[in-house]
C-alpha cells in the first residue's frame, strides 16, 4: 500500500513538474507575437504550458515568478511544419495508389532522432506524412514535439477533433507501372473521381442510416476517413506541382467540395490567382535550384512572394528529408530574398501552417491561453548567422544550443545520429523515380 | 578621312573594342588576396582586371561604364560539381554523368559530354559562379575525366579552361550499388592496384627511346599515365575514414596527387590528411547526413581550416531535389557554423582556384587576373541578399534588373 502510494506521489510530482506550476517570465527580447506587431524589450509568461501573457508591461511579472533575461534576444512561436517525414512513416505500399486506411501512426517511431533535428529548428508542431508515389498514400498525423516513448505521447487533436489528414498526390509522383497505378494524368484524376463518389455513397448510407445501428453500411476503413474529408473534418493534404496538375486539384476540389491544402507547388506561382480564386492555402517548399524531377523544373524561390502577391495563405515546409529540419527558417528567409515580405514569411512558418492543420487555437502566435511552444533566437529570423537557441514545447525547455548533447544535433557529428531521418521520402539515386520524373 | 573610316571600321569589327570597359565601384571590396577594400575600384580592360584599390586612389576614366555595390567578390568557383553533366530533367536523356557499362574509365573525357546551354549551368552563373570544375560522376572505380570551365555562354571549346583537370574516382559502397563487380571494398582496391600497375608497365615501355617497342596506343592507359605522371590528380569521392585511409594508402603506392572529395569523415583523420598531403573538396555544408555520409559534421570546414588544411567547398552530386546545389550558400553556412567571412569566402574562390592550378587566371581580385566578378547588394552570405551583377572575362552576364 505504501507503496503504490509513493508511486503515485512520484507521478504526481512527475506531473507537476512537466506541467511546469512556476510562472516564468522571459524579459527583455524582440518577440514576434505573429498574431500582433513585433514588441521590443517585450515580456513573455508562460504557466502550466500555456502562455500567461505577451506584451511589455513588468506588472505582468507574477510576483513568484522566474524571470529569464532574453536581452538582445528574438522571441517567436514554435515553428509549424505542414510537410514532413520525420520518424519513418511509410504509408501505403506499392500493391495499390490508393492507400486511405493506411495510417501514418502505425509506422512512426516516436523516439526517432529525427525529431532532435526538429527542435534544433525550432520546430514544435509537424504534420508528418506517409508516401510518396500513390494517389492517396494514407493518413497523416500531427504531432507535437513533446518527449514520447509511444506515438500517442505526440499525438495533437486539432480543432476538429482529429490528429492528422489525408495524404494525395497527383502528376509524376502517382504515376507508375503496374499493380493498378494510373500512367496518365487523366486516369489518376479519374480514379480519384471513381474514389470520391464511393465515399459520397458511403456517407449517404451513413446518414440515411442515422441513430438507427441497424441500418449502417459495414465498417469500411478505407471510406471512414474519405467520409471525413467529405464533411470537412479532415484535410487533404496535396502534393501537386506543375499548373496542369495544381488546376486539376482545383477541379477535384470543387466537383467534391472539399477544401484540400495545396502542397509543394513548383509551378504555383503560374496559377496563384486561380489558386486565391477558389479559396485554397499553399504549403510550399522552398529549394535552391530547380530540377532533379520533371517537376519541378520550374521551380523558382519566387513562389511565395508571388502567392502572396495574389492573396493566397502561404505556408512553408521541410518535407524532411528533401530538405532539411534544422534550416526551416532558411525556407522562408529565401522567400524574402525573393520577395515575400517578412510579415507573411513569419506567418508562413507559424500561423498559417497552425491553420492549415486546424491547430491555430493553440499553436502558431504568442497569444494568452496558447500552447507555451516558442522558440528563442540570437538574431533576426532571417539571418544566416542567426542560431535556434532554445526550444520550448507547452513551457518546458526541449532543446538548448547551450547542452552539448544537444547541439550534436544540430552539427552532426560523428555517432551522432542512428535511426530515421526521412530517408523513404529520399528517393536518391533511385532509377525508376528518376525515369518516370518523380 | 579615308584613315579615320578605315579605324571606325577596325573598331567594330574588333571584338576588343566590343567589351566595354568597365569600372566597378564597392563600398566594401573583397579581393580575396588582399584584405577588404572599403569605398573600392575595380577597372577592367579587355576582359583583365587593369586596377584594384581604394577610389581614392584610382581615376576611373571618362569613357568607362560605372557599376555600383555594396560588396563586391571575384567570381565564384564550385570545386566539384556535375552540372552541365546531369542535367536538371534527372532522366536518362539528360544524365551522362556515370557510364555504367565498366566500372573503370578513364578515357571518358568530360568535353565530349558537358552541355554548355545546360539550365542549372544559367542558375549557377546567376548565383555568382563563374567557374566550374565540373565532369564524370561518383560512383564508378574511376568513372572518367573532369574539365574547368567558366558558366558563361558558348560552345565547350570556348568556356573551357582545361579539358582534363582529374581522374573521378570513388571509393566507397555506392560503387558496388552500381556495378557487379566490385561487390566489397577488397575487390575495388585490389581492381583500382591492377589497372594501376598495367598503366605503369604500360608508361615504361612508352618511355623506351625505340619507337617500335611502344606499345599500341590505349586511351585507357593513356589516361591513367597522365595521374602516375603528375600531369592530372586523382579526385577520389571518399567519405567514411576507412575509404579515406584507402585512397591515401593508394596515393602512396602509386605516387599520385590525391584531392579527396566529400570527405566527410576527414575530420577524424587530421594528421593522416596533412601526413599525406592530400587536398580536400568539402561535401556541401547542406549535404544530407545519410548513407555514408551519416557521420557529416557542419563544422568541419572550420575544423578543417583550424587544423591548416585548405578548405575548398562544393556543390557535389545531387541524385534527386534539389539537382544541384550552389556553393554560394554552402559557403554562407560554413560562416554560420565557425568559419569566419574570409575563410568561408576562400573556400569558393583562391582555394580551389589554387587547388584546380588555375589560380593565375582566376579566384581573386588582382591586376591581370580574368575579370570575373560579383556585385551583391549586402552580405554576400546573407539569405536575403542579392546578387546585382555578374561578369565573366569582362562581360556582363547576369544583370538583375534586366
Amino acid at each position: 500500500m505504501n507503496k503504490i502510494k509513493i508511486f503515485l506521489c512520484f507521478l504526481c510530482i512527475g506531473v507537476n513538474a512537466s506541467a511546469q506550476q512556476k510562472p516564468i517570465a522571459f524579459k527583455g527580447a524582440l518577440i514576434y507575437p505573429i498574431n500582433g506587431a513585433p514588441i521590443q524589450n517585450g515580456i513573455m509568461v508562460v504557466q502550466n504550458g500555456v502562455i500567461l501573457s505577451v506584451g511589455n508591461d513588468e506588472k505582468a511579472i507574477p510576483a513568484n515568478a522566474e524571470v529569464i533575461l532574453v536581452n538582445d534576444k528574438v522571441i517567436m512561436p514554435g515553428l509549424v511544419d505542414t510537410h514532413s517525414h520525420l520518424g519513418g512513416p511509410e504509408g501505403g505500399d506499392y500493391s495499390n495508389p490508393i492507400n486511405p486506411e493506411a495510417r501514418a501512426m502505425d509506422a512512426i517511431d516516436p523516439t526517432s532522432d529525427g525529431f532532435k533535428k526538429a527542435l534544433a529548428g525550432g520546430i514544435t508542431t509537424i504534420n508528418v506524412m506517409p508516401g510518396s508515389g500513390h494517389l492517396m498514400s494514407g493518413q497523416t498525423v500531427y504531432l507535437k514535439m513533446r518527449d514520447g516513448k509511444i506515438i500517442e505521447d505526440l499525438l495533437f487533436t486539432n480543432e476538429k477533433g482529429v490528429y492528422g489528414g489525408l495524404k494525395m498526390a497527383n502528376g509524376t509522383n502517382s504515376m507508375r507501372s503496374g499493380s493498378g497505378f494510373p500512367g496518365t494524368r487523366a486516369k489518376s484524376a479519374s480514379l480519384v473521381r471513381e474514389l470520391f463518389l464511393k465515399a459520397q455513397a458511403y456517407k449517404k448510407k451513413i446518414e440515411k442510416a442515422g441513430k438507427d445501428s441497424s441500418k449502417m453500411p459495414e465498417r469500411d476503413l478505407a471510406m471512414e476517413p474519405l467520409v471525413e474529408v467529405l464533411n470537412g473534418k479532415r484535410v487533404v493534404h496535396f502534393h501537386t506541382h506543375k499548373s496542369n496538375d495544381i488546376l486539376t486539384v482545383l477541379r477535384l476540389s470543387k466537383e467534391f467540395g472539399f477544401k484540400p491544402v495545396l502542397h509543394h507547388l513548383s509551378e504555383g506561382w503560374k496559377v496563384a490567382d486561380e489558386i486565391a480564386k477558389a479559396g485554397l492555402q499553399a504549403s510550399i517548399i522552398v529549394i535552391d535550384a530547380p530540377g532533379g524531377k520533371m517537376e519541378a523544373i520550374n521551380l523558382t524561390l519566387e513562389t511565395g512572394a508571388k502567392l502572396e502577391k495574389s492573396g493566397v495563405p502561404v505556408a512553408f515546409h521541410t518535407d524532411d528529408g528533401i530538405t532539411d529540419s534544422r534550416l526551416f527558417l532558411r525556407a522562408a528567409a529565401l522567400s524574402v530574398r525573393a520577395g515575400m515580405s517578412r510579415e507573411k514569411a513569419l506567418e508562413g512558418l507559424t500561423i498559417v501552417g497552425a491553420k492549415m492543420l486546424d491547430l491555430s487555437s493553440k499553436v502558431g502566435s504568442l497569444e494568452k491561453g496558447k500552447d507555451a511552444d516558442f522558440i528563442i533566437l540570437s538574431g533576426d529570423p532571417f539571418s544566416i548567422y542567426t542560431k535556434v537557441e532554445q526550444t520550448w514545447v507547452e513551457g518546458s525547455k526541449k532543446y538548448d544550443i547551450l547542452n552539448p548533447a544537444d547541439r550534436a544535433f544540430l552539427t552532426g557529428g560523428y555517432g551522432v545520429f542512428s535511426s530515421d531521418r526521412g530517408e523513404f521520402h529520399h528517393h536518391g539515386d533511385d532509377e525508376e523515380d528518376a525515369e518516370v520524373g518523380n | 578621312m579615308k584613315k579615320s573610316f578605315l579605324f571606325l571600321l577596325v573598331s567594330i569589327v574588333s571584338p576588343i573594342y566590343l567589351l566595354a570597359q568597365i569600372a566597378i565601384k564597392a563600398e566594401i571590396l573583397y579581393p580575396v588576396s588582399a584584405a577588404p577594400i572599403k569605398d573600392g575600384v575595380v577597372l577592367i580592360e579587355n576582359g583583365k582586371i587593369k586596377a584594384v584599390g581604394k577610389a581614392s586612389e584610382i581615376s576611373i576614366p571618362s569613357n568607362y561604364k560605372t557599376y555600383e555595390s555594396k560588396t563586391v567578390t571575384p567570381g565564384l568557383i564550385d570545386a566539384r560539381t556535375l552540372i552541365g553533366m546531369s542535367g536538371v530533367l534527372n532522366m536518362p536523356v539528360d544524365q551522362d554523368q556515370l557510364e555504367k557499362s565498366s566500372p573503370i574509365q578513364p578515357e571518358l573525357r568530360a568535353i565530349d559530354a558537358y552541355n554548355p546551354e545546360e539550365v542549372l549551368v544559367k542558375v549557377a552563373r546567376e548565383y555568382g559562379i563563374t567557374t566550374i570544375h565540373t565532369g564524370h560522376g561518383i560512383g564508378a572505380l574511376v568513372s572518367g575525366q573532369t574539365m574547368i570551365a567558366k558558366t558563361k555562354k558558348g560552345t565547350t571549346d570556348e568556356v573551357v579552361i582545361k579539358p582534363f583537370s582529374m581522374l573521378a574516382m570513388t571509393i566507397g559502397h555506392s560503387v558496388s550499388e552500381k556495378f557487379s563487380s566490385p561487390g566489397t571494398k577488397a575487390k575495388q582496391i585490389s581492381m583500382i592496384r591492377a589497372e594501376l600497375m598495367k598503366a605503369q608497365v604500360y608508361m615504361k615501355k612508352m618511355l623506351d627511346k625505340d619507337s617500335t617497342k611502344h606499345p599500341t596506343f590505349d586511351l585507357k592507359m593513356d589516361a591513367l599515365s597522365k595521374l602516375l605522371k603528375g600531369e592530372v590528380k586523382a579526385l577520389i569521392t571518399a567519405n567514411k575514414a576507412v575509404d579515406i585511409m584507402n585512397s591515401i594508402r593508394l596515393s602512396k603506392e602509386f605516387g599520385f596527387k590525391l584531392v579527396l572529395d566529400g570527405a566527410a569523415e576527414a575530420y577524424r583523420l587530421i594528421d593522416e590528411i596533412k601526413k599525406a598531403n592530400a587536398e580536400i573538396i568539402l561535401h556541401a555544408t547542406m549535404a544530407r547526413n545519410e548513407d555514408e555520409m551519416l557521420n557529416m559534421t557542419r563544422e568541419s570546414a572550420s575544423i578543417l581550416t583550424k587544423a591548416g588544411i585548405s578548405v575548398s567547398i562544393e556543390s557535389g552530386y545531387e541524385g534527386y531535389v534539389p539537382k544541384t546545389r550552389i556553393v554560394l550558400f554552402e559557403a554562407a553556412l560554413a560562416a554560420a557554423y565557425g568559419l569566419t567571412f574570409d575563410e568561408a569566402l576562400k573556400t569558393i574562390t583562391i582555394n580551389p582556384a589554387k587547388l584546380l592550378g588555375v589560380d593565375g587566371r582566376i579566384g581573386s581580385l588582382e591586376v591581370g587576373k580574368d575579370a570575373d566578378i560579383v556585385l551583391f547588394d549586402g552580405d554576400p552570405f546573407e539569405y536575403t541578399t542579392h546578387i546585382s551583377n555578374v561578369l565573366i572575362d569582362g562581360v556582363v552576364v547576369y544583370d538583375k534588373i534586366k
